[in-house]
């Protein structure tokens, strides 16, 4: 802040508290106690006392008066005037931070230096791991981790990335974007249908026709192979889901799978690099790792 | 409706724009209040947005906001001061078709308000956010209203201008300060636009008038009506003309700097932060003057309130007023605030002004003008008044209660940690706890509504030239 400001602020304060006080004296009454005597005002039949101002009233506002001026010459407040202890909001996070870290960082820090297929059933760490999870991960993937529409299921047999400690990790530090790419206008309306007929028989089969699924096969061939596997099967290097088990993160049914070959589907796991320590990163490894136990 | 009954015209003053705004001020207290239910209800009941975006909890809440504190408020706060400036300053309202434009004008701000903020179209400034063209219409009739008033009060055939005026005169003046510089923007649509501020300084405007808004509009306005309409209906003189004269100034002077409480842990610099609470707290005397003046003025009438509902209505506002106005200090304090901040505790303050200071006043003051308004002795029935009065009562007690028991221990649950360092409740799990409060809540705005059903009634059947008022049962009160 420039000093004009600061000078600005200053004044502009001082005059507020002079004139607080100044208004405040003026108006005392040199005798206490109550009155008959009124102001020889009367507005629609309504008089008014020349009662004195209560004296616990009149020493409170002065007392606030003072603690005011008192706390303005402790913590900032008068422009650029620090205060004479040297307080801001930013000290004080850092000291408890600081605090924080030195009663809890040698727990964190004892796990971090183990594996986390080592940790990923220690009971204390699934309970920190349990809370963590809830107030960083449940908004998206569920209380329970089984996710719902769009959230993978966190319990199950199907790891897009992979089930490793290194891409759960990786996962949650770097967060993920999925991209499906949308078919529609390339495969026309009748190659989605073909392809999602097709797609349906990789897994529980369907009831599609056997020339439908003959022009699907060719369909995936040209489109869908490079990604999802020669069987359906996926691929945990690019994120491309298994097509031929019954887990579907956007639906199973013949339309969603329609929809998502003919739209295309947007997955966005978010970054927690920038917001969790690497201590605190490790034990939700261990934690979501150990899930599927 | 004077065009229906020329008997209810006044020789001398201008009855016929308080007496729509009087009338309005009990509809769109029933409307406002009915949208505050459904939204209490749908924290409690999700499922009653009934998945329509024009329902949506986002959308009603700040139709509820506008409609109690702009169309309520506002209207009994338009008709009071219309009514008191006439009969202080003894002269009758003057340019009375700028005064007609401020009654329709206010009018079409709040139908406007109504349909615009279910459709979303918002410029999301709390207490501020309706569009552009809105704004402009509200700051005009703003404008007329303070030619109106003030031009009242130039013509006074009194020497002084009492105290009741000098607070309406600041709302006035402060609410058009306020809302004109906060709601500065840039259109890029007709209901699309950008405040001029950004970022920290955008939020400190925002909440320097959205303090204010309680200050001015929520506390100097209903002081002004508590000026008049206490010692009216006390027929006692006012306790103290200095406490009036330090607590008027104080008062004014020392809230224009409380918003920054509002921002307290924030982007704000540290020297806002704590010159806003060192304000906040310093005001706690001046909010108290209002309260030690009226309840004072009592003193030799206190026997009235066992027959008067209306002077209780008067009475028990001032003390929600002195308790939320000691409240109000104490959050302001940073400590106190990291715990209350975000929390229920918030919304349980503020309904303690609003429903217990600001509406029980208005309803007060209301109860007063309507058979003065329509040429009635009384309101039609004291007995159902008194109902009024103790619905409004318990109401306002179960919302608080419930929004304190709420807030604190969503404060408490947000900050408990465990042994390990981790947090011991999740978000999900404050809210679940909370689940008893909001039913709670939800019960005691349905008793606080419900008892405008019951003055729309006693309103209308005093309002019928065919229906003589019940004689006042010696007991009445006495309940």
């Amino acid at each position: 802040m420039t000093d004009f400001w600061s000078t600005w602020i200053i004044v502009l304060t001082a005059i507020s508290f002079v004139l607080m006080i100044w208004i405040l004296f003026a108006n005392r009454k040199r005798e206490q106690g109550t009155t008959e005597e009124t102001t020889g005002h009367n507005y629609d039949g309504i008089e008014e006392y020349d009662n004195p101002l209560p004296a616990w009233w009149f020493n409170m506002f002065f007392l606030t008066i003072v603690w005011g001026i008192g706390y303005l010459i402790v913590y900032p407040g008068m422009g650029n005037f620090a205060g004479v202890l040297g307080w801001t909001q930013l000290t004080q996070y850092e000291e408890r931070v600081a605090d924080a870290e030195a009663r809890f960082g040698a727990i964190r820090a004892a796990y971090l230096e183990k594996p986390v297929e080592e940790i990923a059933s220690d009971p204390a760490l699934r309970k920190m791991g349990q809370r963590m999870f809830g107030n960083n991960c449940a908004q998206c993937h569920g209380a329970d981790a089984k996710g719902s529409y769009g959230f993978p299921n966190l319990t199950d047999d199907e790891w897009i990335y992979g089930f490793t400690p290194e891409s759960i990790k990786a996962t949650l530090t770097h967060g993920r974007v999925a991209a499906m790419p949308a078919w529609g206008d390339v495969i026309g309306e009748d190659g989605v249908k073909q392809v999602t007929a097709y797609v349906q028989s990789l897994g529980d089969g369907g009831n599609a026709d056997e020339a439908t699924l003959k022009a699907g096969a060719q369909v995936y061939q040209n489109f869908c192979v490079a990604c999802h596997g020669a069987n359906g099967e996926g691929n945990v290097a690019l994120g491309s889901p298994n097509l031929s088990n019954d887990i579907w993160l956007y639906g199973g049914s013949a339309e969603q799978i329609a929809h998502s070959v003919r739209a295309g589907r947007n997955g966005a796991m978010p970054a927690f690099g920038n917001l969790l320590s690497e201590d605190k990163i490790h034990i939700l490894t261990a934690y979501v790792y150990g899930l599927k136990q | 409706m004077s065009e229906l009954n020329p008997a209810l015209e006044h020789p001398t003053y201008n009855y016929k724009v308080v007496r729509q705004f009087t009338v309005m001020t009990v509809v769109w207290g029933i409307v406002g209040m009915l949208v505050g239910v459904i939204i209490a209800a749908q924290l409690a009941w999700p499922a009653l947005n009934f998945d329509l975006p024009w329902l949506h909890f986002g959308r009603l809440r700040p139709l509820h906001t506008n409609a109690v504190i702009f169309a309520f408020g506002g209207s009994a706060l338009f008709g009071t001061s219309y009514y008191v400036v006439q009969r202080t300053c003894q002269v009758r309202l003057a340019f009375e078709k700028l005064a007609a434009f401020t009654f329709w004008g206010w009018q079409l701000v709040i139908v406007s308000a109504a349909i615009t903020l279910p459709l979303g179209l918002t410029s999301s400034k709390e207490y501020a956010e309706l569009e552009w063209p809105i704004d402009i219409l509200i700051a005009v009739v703003w404008v007329s209203y303070a030619i109106v008033f003030f031009g009242t009060v130039m013509r006074r055939k009194m020497g002084h201008i009492y105290v009741a005026n000098w607070f309406y005169g600041a709302f006035i003046v402060a609410v058009a300060v306020l809302h004109i510089i906060n709601s500065l923007a840039i259109p890029v649509s007709l209901t699309k636009s950008y405040s001029i501020y950004a970022g920290t300084v955008d939020a400190m405007v925002q909440w320097w008038y959205g303090h204010n808004a309680v200050g001015f509009f929520l506390t100097a306005g209903f002081l002004g009506m508590m000026y008049y309409f206490v010692p009216k209906q006390a027929e006692r003189p006012v306790y103290s003309y200095r406490l009036s004269i330090v607590h008027f100034w104080a008062l004014v002077a020392v809230y224009i700097w409380a918003g920054p409480h509002h921002l307290h842990y924030t982007a704000l610099p540290d020297w806002a932060q704590s010159l806003g609470m060192v304000m906040s707290v310093i005001l706690l005397a001046p909010s108290w003057g209002g309260m030690i003046n009226g309840m004072m003025t009592l003193s030799g009438a206190w026997d009235k309130l066992r027959t008067d509902p209306i002077l209780r209505f008067l009475v028990v506002s001032l003390s929600f007023y002195g308790m939320s106005t000691f409240e109000g200090p104490m959050m302001s304090i940073k400590t106190v605030n990291a715990l209350s901040h975000y929390t229920d505790w918030t919304i349980g303050h503020v309904h303690s002004g609003a429903l217990g200071w600001v509406a029980m006043i208005s309803i007060g003051a209301t109860y007063h003008l309507i058979p003065i308004l329509f040429g009635k002795e009384r309101m039609y029935s004291t007995a159902l008044i008194n109902t009024h009065f103790w619905m409004s009562t318990i109401g306002t007690v179960l919302y608080i209660a419930s929004m304190w028991v709420n807030g604190i221990m969503q404060g408490l649950m947000w900050r408990a940690y465990n042994q390990d360092g981790t947090l011991t409740y999740t978000f999900a799990e404050s809210v679940m706890a909370s689940y008893p409060g909001y039913v709670v809540r939800a019960l005691g705005g349905t008793i606080f509504f419900l008892g405008m059903l019951i003055m729309a009634y006693n309103m209308y059947m005093t309002t019928r030239r065919d229906v003589e008022p019940k004689a006042v049962p010696a007991t009445a009160g006495a309940a």
